[in-house]
């Protein structure tokens, strides 16, 4: 038994890394839900949680613990099968995503393995393919929780999501496409690695700075695309009560949650890595990059919170329309503009 | 390194994970199902008639662009891999194979498919 575990070091070391990606992104919905009633409760001047915990840092697993022994309401008419599996795919699909995000350099673990481990859950050619792949897959979930339901409210919300989410899927994927381009690879590793290094040795070669364009209709389609405010139509409660997950309660409803501040932290993740150049950074060590990485994927993710409580939100029409007249011609002339000038110059 | 496993392993844990809360919170959470309780809601007034009835044909279409579009995304891909290689014949092969889209595009878009405030304009 020693001996196998001596001998397959790195296999066992990855599959410790594939658990430990699994952990931090469970944290990371848990911590995430924790700022964002913090920063929600900071911009309109009231305390927020402050009771469970030092200022209220447990909550999250209070309100878990609370989930778990709630009654599950199952509307008449529902598709049992359906019906569950909805958030068990949405929130598969948003772990799943994360699969092939790099998140720092290799790792030997201070010597204890004979080959470095590469910190991501690993690393394939097609990466960006995978990405869509997956969480493609999350309008699945949206789209059947709002059929099973068999609710007005949760059909016609499943409805204006999942438009919603392939509408602005376009934007993004070509938003993408033009840094595949500049880097020559889909995989978010060589992405990342082509974006080490300076201009005139101050300007990192990040690339934000030439595709701006890019960088700002990427988070504007990825903002869309997890149903985030100023985008958040599953959330209009005036119109739509909850949206899609209207039926939905207890545990099955914790998990649509979970998917959705698993889905912002990924399309963080994937921003840094492709336009705010991955672990790269000034000042630590490069076995450090991990922190540099951190630090802009919390960034972003505070740009999100900030956003959701500044701006008001968006009409659906409004909505529809700024994605297919505005975004989409955008992101097509962003993209033939870039393959013009980059063969253009020769780089 | 090429590997798949892994992400199917992160799947499996996501589904596993997932599947069991759910399956948990029907044994530790109460069960006491009423008539108004299995109701499906509709702001407290008794359901009319069923949800699963026809929707407005602009999602149909919406889904339909969807598709054309998400080919042409698909299609982009080995374009921007291979483009320094294919250099400015394959740019003005794609230009051209936008064109057909662009042409598709402004008359979805001249037909009012893109709007969705209500007043038709033409």
């Amino acid at each position: 038994m020693m001996a196998f575990l001596l001998e397959n070091k790195n296999f066992i070391a990855q599959l410790l890394l594939i658990g430990f990606v699994f952990q931090v992104l469970q944290i990371s919905a848990a911590v995430l839900v924790y700022f964002e009633r913090k920063i929600a409760a900071w911009a309109q001047q009231r305390y927020g949680p402050h009771l469970v915990g030092p200022s209220g840092s447990l909550q999250p697993i209070a309100d878990i613990v609370k989930l778990m022994f709630k009654e599950e309401l199952r509307p008449r008419g529902a598709d049992t099968f359906l019906f569950y599996l909805a958030p068990i795919l949405s929130a598969a699909a948003a772990f799943g995503a994360f699969a092939v995000v790099p998140f720092g350099t290799s790792t030997t673990l201070f010597g204890l393995l004979d080959k470095p481990l590469a910190l991501e859950v690993t690393d394939v050619n097609v990466a960006m393919l995978v990405i869509f792949a997956i969480t493609s897959m999350g309008v699945y979930g949206v789209v059947l929780a709002g059929w099973s339901s068999n609710s007005k409210y949760s059909m016609l919300g499943a409805l204006r999501s999942s438009a919603q989410m392939i509408s602005y899927e376009l934007s993004y994927g070509m938003s993408l496409a033009a840094v595949v381009m500049l880097a020559g690879s889909l995989s978010l590793r060589s992405i990342v690695d082509a974006q080490a290094g300076y201009w005139f040795h101050v300007i990192p070669k990040w690339y934000v700075f030439i595709q701006p364009i890019g960088f700002f209709i990427f988070m504007t389609a990825g903002v869309a695309e997890t149903n985030r405010a100023p985008f958040d139509f599953p959330e209009a409660e005036q119109e739509l009560v909850a949206g899609y997950h209207t039926e939905y309660s207890s545990m099955s409803f914790a998990l649509f949650f979970m998917a959705e501040y698993i889905n912002m932290f990924t399309v963080s993740a994937v921003a840094t890595d492709l336009f705010l150049g991955g672990w790269h950074g000034p000042f630590l060590p490069s076995w450090l990059g991990w922190a540099w990485f951190l630090l802009k994927v919390s960034f972003l993710l505070f740009f999100y919170i900030w956003m959701r409580w500044t701006l008001p939100r968006y009409r659906y029409d409004q909505l529809m329309e700024f994605g297919w007249k505005w975004l989409l011609p955008m992101a097509v002339i962003n993209l033939l503009a870039t393959a013009g000038i980059v063969l253009g110059m020769g780089w | 390194m090429q590997s798949f496993w892994p992400i199917l392993v992160l799947l499996g844990l996501g589904l596993g994970f997932a599947g069991g809360s759910v399956l948990l919170s029907q044994f530790v959470g109460p069960r006491k199902p009423t008539p108004e309780k299995s109701a499906p809601y509709e702001c407290g007034v008794p359901p009319v008639g069923d949800a699963r009835e026809r929707q407005s044909v602009k999602f149909y279409l919406v889904a339909m662009i969807f598709l054309l579009f998400d080919i042409e995304v698909a299609f982009l891909y080995p374009w921007a891999i291979a483009f320094r290689t294919l250099a400015w014949t394959g740019f003005f092969q794609i230009v051209t194979f936008f064109l057909l889209l662009v042409t598709g595009y402004i008359y979805v878009w001249r037909k009012g498919v893109f709007d969705w405030s209500g007043e038709r304009h033409r």
